[in-house]
């Protein structure tokens, strides 16, 4: 798609007009923010919307270094209080599931936060944290950062000329600056008007979310089994609950949704009974359709995209948020390090760099995570013993276990200055 | 060979000119025949936004450290350091002798509103004309191209202002710049077109030092540039075997 060329009179209201105030959109806007930019979040939910309950009921596992971008932000103090830390995570294969099929199978991962703790100077791998809590974080940081949000508002039109973009709101308003930025999610406008297509698939399955409280300690555990019809997890949360994350067959998630509490109750300690232990659900259930989307570039001229508006990965290694913020994370040092060398933001040698930074790392963890998934959601023998004895070996092999925990804790590349906890 | 839209001075070599003109439309193109200029850009800017900041008692994360100051870049082709020193805050003056180039550069730089002077002309005219003086001279990748190096340095260094400073970057004459800078960038890579540079008029830092030899300056480095392949980056070295830079402040 062409872009239309925008009227040269139009004086330029801001650096950077950010679309999308989710997660991702938020934390861009507070670190543009924080590196001396202008910046506008334009967002056509009020944002107060996303506060409510029933608007998120997802619990992300945060990474130690996204946490830490979210300090050096000023975000992080709130969170603290919402945020239990992830001390170990278990990988099990659990072929035959559930209260009759007695102990799992012996091959699992095990990683311990202590076994980073020199490279992550004593953090816990990450953090749980429910969606609702990081989003009313960020609200408040973009309140107290003062910067503009224009909310409920939607970009009906992005048009691009030589030294900038501007940006029409369905309500007829116009914005202009030097970079778009598009943080929408998978539907990104931005993206579309930018002609920037994508690629991905649907999966056959759906996530359940739901949120428990455990009977028993949790222990800051987090387990992950991988089961038949797709992995599912249990996410410790502060107050001793939990998140449970479990991927079914399309139909049965459905079937899953509308169920009654009793049912639902009845069908998890069916199949989770031995690992689960006495569980009390908490609040709705939510079920999201997994795809897998990516878009073919990062950025077009004037434009860059970050987060699900880039790519839309399989929940399934808990990674799509951390992405999101790493990209962030990345955008936000490109653009600080160009303003403050007074180049144009917005320019095509700028927006290069977050390009070839953030490239390798998006497609080649939407790859490993769609190989993952095939893998683990098949019963097949041979790639059961194939996928148990990889485990036990990732197990037994010290520096591959400590990669994969410090990939976990997003610390693994060449790392923005904000997910070092370095301030802008 | 004559043509009509240069300017005149002893600096001018004409074919150097009409290489460049040719050129002018593409400056801007990131991708294109400038790519590795644009590549080179972020090192340049950062050690003159450095050395400038430190000279000057400016914070170089302000957003226009260098309001209030006088910036002389000459050379400056399709401006890609004039519009960095302007959006930095300086009161850039550009020059070039190549009216084409200055016709792209006021082209690029005007709907960004930036108030850059640029002016078709040498460092020559600009002193018999007693411009400036100015805070900061540039003096980038322009004098391996000038017909009389010496007499061109020392009418640049007159131009700075008591308490200013000069910025000079060039190829030194090694056999690594003739296989890195001509072989390389301009044969085997295809990076700059044919002919771009030639060798034997690369500088040796002690030459630059001997042309302002017993005049009130003194001059400081050379820093060198070096180009990271799997990175695609340049970066400070110490390394001024190819690309190099070094500063020049008026005594007392």
């Amino acid at each position: 798609m062409a872009s239309k060329t925008a009227p040269q009179s139009l004086k330029a209201t801001h650096d950077v007009v950010i679309a999308g105030a989710g997660m991702s959109g938020a934390t861009f806007a507070l670190a543009c923010a924080q590196a001396g930019l202008s910046c506008v979040l334009v967002d056509p939910q009020p944002f107060e919307s996303q506060l409510a309950p029933t608007f998120d009921g997802r619990a992300s596992a945060i990474a130690y270094a996204s946490f830490r971008q979210w300090r050096a932000l000023r975000a992080g103090e709130m969170l603290e209080p919402h945020a239990c830390p992830i001390d170990t995570i278990l990988v099990t294969d659990g072929r035959s599931p559930g209260a009759a099929a007695g102990a799992p199978t012996p091959f699992f991962l095990r990683f311990d936060s202590v076994e980073i703790a020199d490279r992550s100077e004593g953090e816990p791998m990450g953090w749980l944290i429910e969606n609702r809590h990081i989003r009313a974080a960020l609200a408040k940081a973009v309140q107290a950062a003062g910067i503009e949000v224009l909310a409920p508002a939607a970009v009906a039109s992005v048009e691009r000329d030589a030294s900038g973009a501007v940006v029409t709101l369905a309500d007829g308003r116009t914005l202009r600056a030097s970079l778009v930025v598009g943080a929408e999610g998978r539907r990104s406008v931005v993206r579309e008007a930018a002609g920037i297509g994508t690629i991905g698939w649907d999966y056959p399955q759906s996530g359940v979310v739901a949120t428990v409280r455990m009977a028993e300690p949790h222990g800051n555990v987090a387990h992950e089994y991988f089961l038949p019809g797709g992995p599912f997890a249990i996410l410790p949360l502060t107050e001793n609950r939990a998140s449970l994350v479990w991927t079914e067959p399309r139909k049965r998630a459905d079937a899953l949704k509308v169920a009654s509490n009793e049912a639902f109750q009845a069908h998890l300690s069916r199949r989770f009974g031995d690992f689960l232990g006495k569980v009390e659900v908490l609040g709705p259930r939510f079920v999201y359709p997994l795809s897998l989307s990516l878009a073919e570039r990062m950025t077009a001229p004037r434009t860059a995209i970050l987060g699900d508006a880039a790519h839309g990965v399989h929940p399934i290694a808990g990674q799509g948020l951390n992405l999101g913020l790493k990209d962030a994370a990345a955008l936000a040092e490109v653009l600080a390090d160009a303003l403050r060398l007074g180049e144009d933001i917005g320019s095509e040698a700028v927006l290069e760099r977050y390009a070839r930074w953030r490239r390798f790392d998006n497609v080649m963890l939407a790859a490993a995570t769609d190989v993952f998934t095939r893998l683990f959601s098949n019963d097949q023998p041979l790639i059961r013993l194939g996928r148990d004895l990889g485990m036990a070996a990732v197990n037994r092999i010290g520096p591959a276990r400590r990669f994969f925990m410090q990939e976990a804790g997003g610390a693994v590349g060449d790392l923005p200055r904000l997910l070092r906890g370095e301030r802008l | 060979m004559t043509h009509p839209d240069q300017a005149t001075g002893s600096s001018i070599d004409p074919d150097e000119v009409a290489r460049f003109s040719a050129l002018a439309e593409k400056w801007w193109d990131a991708k294109g025949e400038f790519a590795p200029l644009h590549k080179f850009n972020p090192v340049r800017l950062g050690f003159i936004r450095d050395r400038a900041a430190e000279r000057f008692g400016r914070d170089v994360k302000a957003r226009r450290p260098f309001e209030g100051l006088k910036l002389l870049d000459i050379g400056c082709g399709g401006g890609l350091l004039s519009e960095p020193m302007a959006r930095l805050g300086f009161q850039v003056t550009g020059v070039d002798a190549s009216a084409r180039n200055i016709g792209t550069a006021k082209a690029h730089a005007e709907p960004q509103a930036l108030g850059i002077d640029y002016r078709c002309d040498t460092a020559e005219v600009l002193l018999a004309e007693g411009a400036g003086p100015f805070d900061v001279v540039l003096n980038m990748e322009v004098i391996e191209h000038v017909a009389d190096p010496r007499e061109y340095l020392r009418t640049c260094a007159h131009l700075v202002a008591p308490g200013g400073m000069m910025f000079l970057a060039t190829l030194n004459r090694t056999p690594q710049a003739f296989a890195l800078a001509v072989v390389g960038a301009e044969y085997v890579l295809r990076w700059l077109p044919r002919g771009t540079h030639d060798w034997k008029k690369f500088l040796k830092p002690e030459e630059i030092r001997g042309f302002l030899a017993g005049q009130p300056f003194d001059l400081q480095g050379p820093f060198g540039v070096a180009y990271n392949p799997l990175a695609d980056r340049w970066s400070l070295s110490s390394d001024t075997q190819v690309n190099y830079m070094m500063t020049v402040t008026p005594r007392g």
